[in-house]
C-alpha cells in the first residue's frame, strides 16, 4: 500500500497526471502515518522537490482538515494562504466557488514558467467536508482534477468505511474511485513485535551503554508471562496502536533516574490504571443515601423489565410495606414509569430498619437524587420543561445491575443492611 | 505517604507543594510523572474525572502556579461559546510567560484562525519549547458547543505541531463525552474521593487559633457523624462546618462545660445539627439568617424555611377551585361522570383498567386539564348555584395566576395543579 500510494504521487509530480484517492481506515489504524512516509520519500526524491506544491488542510504542517475547516469559504481562505497567493488575490471579487479555484490554478501557472505546477490536496477528516454546503469545494477540487488542466492530486483520509455513500452523484462521478484500505490485520505475535520496537530505543541513542541494557531489559519484557497477559487483554480489547502507545508512555513514565528500566510490575500498573472502569470509581464516591436510592432503582429496573421511572416512585418505594403486591406483579413493557416507584422503594428499605439514622426527610432525599442527576448517572427521558414537575419526570438509570453489585462490594464502610437489600432480589415476595 | 520527588523541580518547591495538597500525594505525583520535564512532550490530551469538590480544579491550579509551569486556565461555564472560550485561551497565552498584563485584543471566530494564532503567539513568547498547558474546567459544556471542538482540542498537539497538552477537567465519565464518529481517545485519570478519615485531616486544618484542635477534630468527628450519610461534598461540609461552630462552642464560653466534656457538646449541638439538614443544607434559608438565629438563641422550632409557608388563608372560592383543581388533575376524565353527575350509569371496567388499577395516580403526578373541565367541577362540588359573574371569573384569573405563580408556598400535601396553557 506504501507503494501504490507512492506510485500515485509520483504519477501526478513527475508525469503531470491528476489522480485522487482515499484513504479508509477506522481510527489509529496509520492512515496519517501513511502518508507523511510517503510524502518524506517524495520529498526526497530529487525531481520532485521543486516541483511538487503541497497544500495541506488540516492542522498539521498543515493539513486540510475537517476539524479546521468548517465551512467551503474558510476552507478556500486556507488554501489561498497555503498557496501563498494571498497578494494576487487581493481584493479580487469572485462570481463562484469554481471561479475563486481556476483563477488560483491559473496564477501557479503563470508564475511558474511554462509547464503548470502540480499541487498536492490533502484532505483529512474527510467526511467532515462531506456535510459542507453542496460539497462545492469537493465537486471543485474533484472537477479540476478530471479535467487535466493542472496536474492536481486529491487524496482524502477518513474513517468512515460509507463514505462513498455521502458524496453527490456529480462528485462522486468524477471522483476516480480509487481507495485505500487500512485495517489492523496483524496478529498477537506481530502485536509483541510492534511492542518490541516501539520500546526499544533506536540505534542513534547517544548513550550506546544504556540503551544496550535498555534494549536487553525490553527483551526479557516481551518474553515475562504478566507482561505477555498485559498485552493480550489489550489485544483483545483493541488492536489499535495507539491504545498500545497509551500503555507504554504511562508505563515509562514511571522511570526516573532511581528506576531507570521498565518493569513488569509498571507495566501491569499502567493497565490497571488504563482499564479501570470509571462508572464504579464514580460509584465508590457516593454517600449512603445516594447508594440507597441507586440500589431502589435497580430493584425497580428488575422488576419493571427496566422501565423508566421517576423521583417520587423510588421514595414511596422504601416506605411501603415489605409484602406489597403491587411491586411483585410484572407489568407490561410497554407502559411508561414515572419515578414514584423508586422512592416507594427507598421508603420500604426504611421501614425495615429501625435504624433512625435513615429516617430522612423527602427533600433531603431530593437533593441527593439531584446529585446523582448532575453526575449523569441517571438521566430524564426529555428534556425538562416548564409542565412537568422535577419529581415527576421520567427517568432512566445509567448503570447496568452487575455494575452495582460490582461497586458495592469495594464500597468503603458499606452498612451491611444496605448491602443485604441490594442482593435481595424481590422474587420470594 | 511518599514524598513528592522529581528531578526536574527542586525539591523545596516540591515540599512546599505537598503542603498545599493534603491527601492527593499520589495523584500530584502521577501528575509530575506524566508531565516530565519542562520540555518533553506529554501526552497529548489527559481528561481527569472525579465526583464534586474532590479537588481536581484546586490541585491543579496548586500545581501549575507553585511550579509556575506556562498554563492557561478556562472555565467552559464562563466562557460559554466557542468564540469566548478560544479568544479567553488567546488573551491568557499573550500574558503567559512574560508575566506582565500586556494584552491587545484578539479576535478568533474559527477554528482555523485559533490554530493559526495560536502558533504565532507562541513563536511571540520566550518559551524555549516548554510543554504549554491548557486546562479547560467543567469541561462538559464543551459537548454543548460547536461538534468539531472537542476533538480538536483532543488533538490540538497535533493540528499544531506544538509542545501543547490539554487537561480537561469534568464530573462527568469520559463515556459520556466520546462522539459519535470516535477521536483521539485523552489519557484517563481518576481523583478518587475522600474517605472519612482524608475528610476528617482536611476539614481540621481549618480550627480556628483560639481553641485547639483536639477540640476542632472532637467537633469535625460529631458533624461528620450527622452528615457523611447524606452528603460527602467537602465544600458542603465545609460551609456547613463554619456556621455551626459558634453554636458548639457555646457550652464552654458560657462556662457550662470545659473542651473534655463531650457528652455535654453532644447534647446540645446534636438537635441544632440535625435542625440545619433540614434547612442550611437544603438552602431553605440563608446562611446570614441561621447565623441571626443562632445569635439569638431562638429555639430551632422557629425557623421556617421557604417550604413552611404553607398556612394561608384563601377567599371561599378560591378553596373550591383549589380542590377543583386537585380533582381534575388526579382523577381520570372518564371518572368525572360517575363522580359528578346525579344520574350515572354503570362503569363497565375494561381491561385496561384491570391492569393498571394498582399503580396509584399519585405516583405519575398531575395532569394537565383543560380549564373548562376546572370550572365544571367547580360548579358540581360548589353547593349553591354559582352564578358565571365577573366576580367569579376575575377571582377565577386572580388565583389561577396566583397559584399557577407561586405554586411552591401552596405545598398543600404536596400536590400541585397543572394547567394548559390557555389565551385570553
Amino acid at each position: 500500500r506504501h507503494s501504490h500510494l507512492l506510485e500515485l504521487l509520483k504519477r501526478t509530480t513527475v508525469h503531470g497526471e491528476s489522480n485522487s484517492a482515499l484513504i479508509i481506515g477506522p481510527r489509529g489504524s496509520g492512515k496519517t502515518a501513511l502518508l507523511n512516509h510517503v510524502l518524506e520519500d517524495l520529498r526526497e526524491m530529487n525531481q520532485v522537490r521543486e516541483n511538487l506544491l503541497e497544500v495541506h488542510l488540516n492542522g498539521k504542517n498543515p493539513f486540510l482538515s475537517g476539524l479546521l475547516q468548517t465551512n467551503d469559504k474558510v476552507a478556500l481562505k486556507e488554501i489561498t494562504r497555503q498557496l501563498q497567493l494571498e497578494n494576487v488575490v487581493g481584493d479580487k471579487v469572485f462570481g463562484s466557488f469554481a471561479e475563486n479555484l481556476a483563477f488560483l490554478l491559473e496564477a501557479l501557472r503563470r508564475g511558474n514558467r511554462t509547464s503548470s505546477c502540480p499541487v498536492l490536496f490533502v484532505l483529512d477528516e474527510f467526511d467532515l467536508f462531506v456535510h459542507h454546503k453542496n460539497q462545492s469545494l469537493l465537486y471543485n477540487l474533484f472537477d479540476i482534477s478530471q479535467s487535466a488542466q493542472t496536474p492536481v492530486t486529491v487524496i482524502g483520509l477518513t474513517c468512515r468505511q460509507d463514505i462513498l455513500e455521502l458524496l453527490e452523484k456529480r462528485v462522486k462521478s468524477r471522483f476516480s474511485h480509487r481507495q485505500i484500505y487500512l485495517m489492523n490485520s496483524f496478529d498477537f505475535k506481530e502485536y509483541i513485535k510492534i511492542f518490541k520496537k516501539q520500546l526499544s530505543l533506536p540505534a542513534e541513542f547517544p548513550d550506546e551503554a544504556f540503551a544496550q541494557k535498555w534494549n536487553n531489559n525490553v527483551q526479557h519484557l516481551s518474553e515475562d508471562k504478566t507482561v505477555r497477559d498485559v498485552l493480550q487483554k489489550l489485544f483483545q480489547h483493541t488492536k489499535d496502536l495507539r491504545s498500545l502507545h497509551l500503555l507504554l508512555m504511562l508505563a515509562v513514565s514511571a522511570v526516573t533516574t532511581h528506576h531507570p528500566l521498565p518493569t513488569a510490575a509498571d507495566l501491569q500498573e499502567a493497565s490497571r490504571q488504563h482499564s479501570s472502569d470509571s462508572r464504579a470509581n464514580i460509584v465508590h464516591g457516593l454517600s449512603v443515601l445516594e447508594i440507597c436510592l441507586i440500589i431502589a432503582m435497580k430493584h425497580l429496573n428488575e422488576v419493571y423489565d427496566g422501565e423508566p421511572f421517576n423521583f417520587q416512585m423510588v421514595y414511596n418505594g422504601e416506605s411501603n410495606a415489605r409484602a406489597s403486591q403491587t411491586l411483585h406483579r410484572s407489568l407490561p413493557s410497554n407502559y411508561p414509569f414515572s419515578l414514584p416507584p423508586t422512592v416507594t422503594e427507598f421508603q420500604k428499605f426504611i421501614q425495615r430498619k429501625a435504624h433512625s439514622m435513615y429516617n430522612f426527610e423527602k427533600p433531603v432525599v431530593m437533593k441527593a437524587f439531584e446529585h446523582l442527576l448532575q453526575l449523569e448517572l441517571v438521566k430524564p427521558l426529555e428534556r425538562p420543561s416548564a409542565r412537568a414537575q422535577r419529581e415527576y419526570l421520567l427517568m432512566k438509570l445509567l448503570l447496568d445491575s452487575s455494575q452495582i453489585m460490582e461497586a458495592l462490594q469495594v464500597y468503603p464502610n458499606c452498612p451491611t443492611d444496605v448491602k443485604q437489600w441490594a442482593a435481595s432480589s424481590l422474587s420470594w415476595l | 505517604m511518599p514524598n513528592l520527588a522529581h528531578p526536574a523541580y527542586p525539591s523545596a518547591e516540591l515540599l512546599h507543594l505537598e503542603s498545599l495538597v493534603p491527601c492527593r500525594e499520589s495523584q500530584v505525583s502521577m501528575l509530575l510523572s506524566i508531565f516530565g520535564e519542562r520540555q518533553h512532550f506529554s501526552f497529548p490530551s489527559i481528561f481527569i474525572y472525579g465526583h464534586t469538590s474532590s479537588g481536581k480544579t484546586y490541585v491543579m491550579q496548586t500545581l501549575l502556579t507553585t511550579l509556575q509551569l506556562p498554563h492557561v486556565f478556562v472555565n467552559c461555564v464562563e466562557h460559554f461559546t466557542s468564540r469566548l472560550l478560544l479568544e479567553e485561551i488567546l488573551i491568557q497565552l499573550q500574558s503567559c510567560s512574560s508575566g506582565t498584563e500586556q494584552t491587545s485584543p484578539v479576535h478568533c471566530d474559527t477554528l482555523n484562525d485559533f490554530v493559526r494564532l495560536f502558533k504565532q503567539t507562541l513563536a511571540s513568547q520566550e518559551l524555549q519549547d516548554q510543554t504549554v498547558y491548557i486546562v479547560l474546567d467543567r469541561a462538559e459544556q464543551l459537548r454543548e458547543m460547536e461538534a468539531n471542538i472537542l476533538p480538536a482540542f483532543l488533538r490540538l498537539q497535533e493540528l499544531t505541531d506544538r509542545n501543547v497538552t490539554v487537561i480537561l477537567l469534568s464530573e462527568i465519565v469520559w463515556e459520556l463525552f466520546r462522539p459519535s464518529i470516535g477521536c483521539f481517545e485523552p489519557f484517563t485519570m481518576y481523583f478518587p474521593d475522600y474517605s472519612i478519615g482524608h475528610l476528617q485531616k482536611i476539614l481540621s486544618q481549618n480550627h480556628p487559633p483560639e481553641y485547639s484542635a483536639d477540640f476542632y477534630a472532637a467537633y469535625i468527628n460529631i458533624l461528620l457523624g450527622v452528615f457523611y450519610m447524606v452528603c460527602r461534598d467537602l465544600k458542603e461540609l465545609r460551609h456547613l462546618a463554619a456556621l455551626n461552630f459558634s453554636k458548639y462552642c457555646e457550652p464552654v464560653v458560657r462556662g457550662e462545660a470545659n473542651e473534655r466534656d463531650t457528652r455535654k457538646l453532644w447534647k446540645n449541638i446534636e438537635p441544632h445539627l440535625k435542625k440545619a439538614m433540614q434547612t442550611v443544607y437544603l438552602r431553605e434559608i440563608s446562611s446570614s439568617q441561621w447565623e441571626r438565629l443562632q445569635r439569638d438563641g431562638g429555639e430551632p422550632g422557629q425557623l421556617k424555611g421557604l417550604s413552611a409557608h404553607t398556612h394561608m388563608e384563601l377567599p371561599y372560592y378560591s378553596k373550591f377551585l383549589l380542590i377543583a383543581a386537585y380533582l381534575a388533575s388526579y382523577n381520570p376524565v372518564r371518572t368525572d361522570k360517575r363522580f359528578f353527575l346525579k344520574h350515572h350509569g354503570k362503569i363497565r371496567k375494561t381491561n385496561f383498567m384491570k391492569k393498571h388499577e394498582k399503580t396509584s395516580n399519585h405516583l405519575l403526578g398531575p395532569k394537565p386539564f383543560p380549564l373548562d373541565r376546572l370550572l365544571a367541577i367547580l360548579y358540581s362540588i360548589v353547593d349553591n348555584r354559582v352564578a358565571p359573574t365577573a366576580n367569579i371569573f376575575s377571582q377565577v384569573l386572580m388565583n389561577l395566576v396566583l397559584m399557577y405563580c407561586l405554586p411552591h408556598l401552596l405545598e398543600m400535601e404536596s400536590r400541585q395543579p397543572q394547567m394548559q396553557t390557555f389565551t385570553l
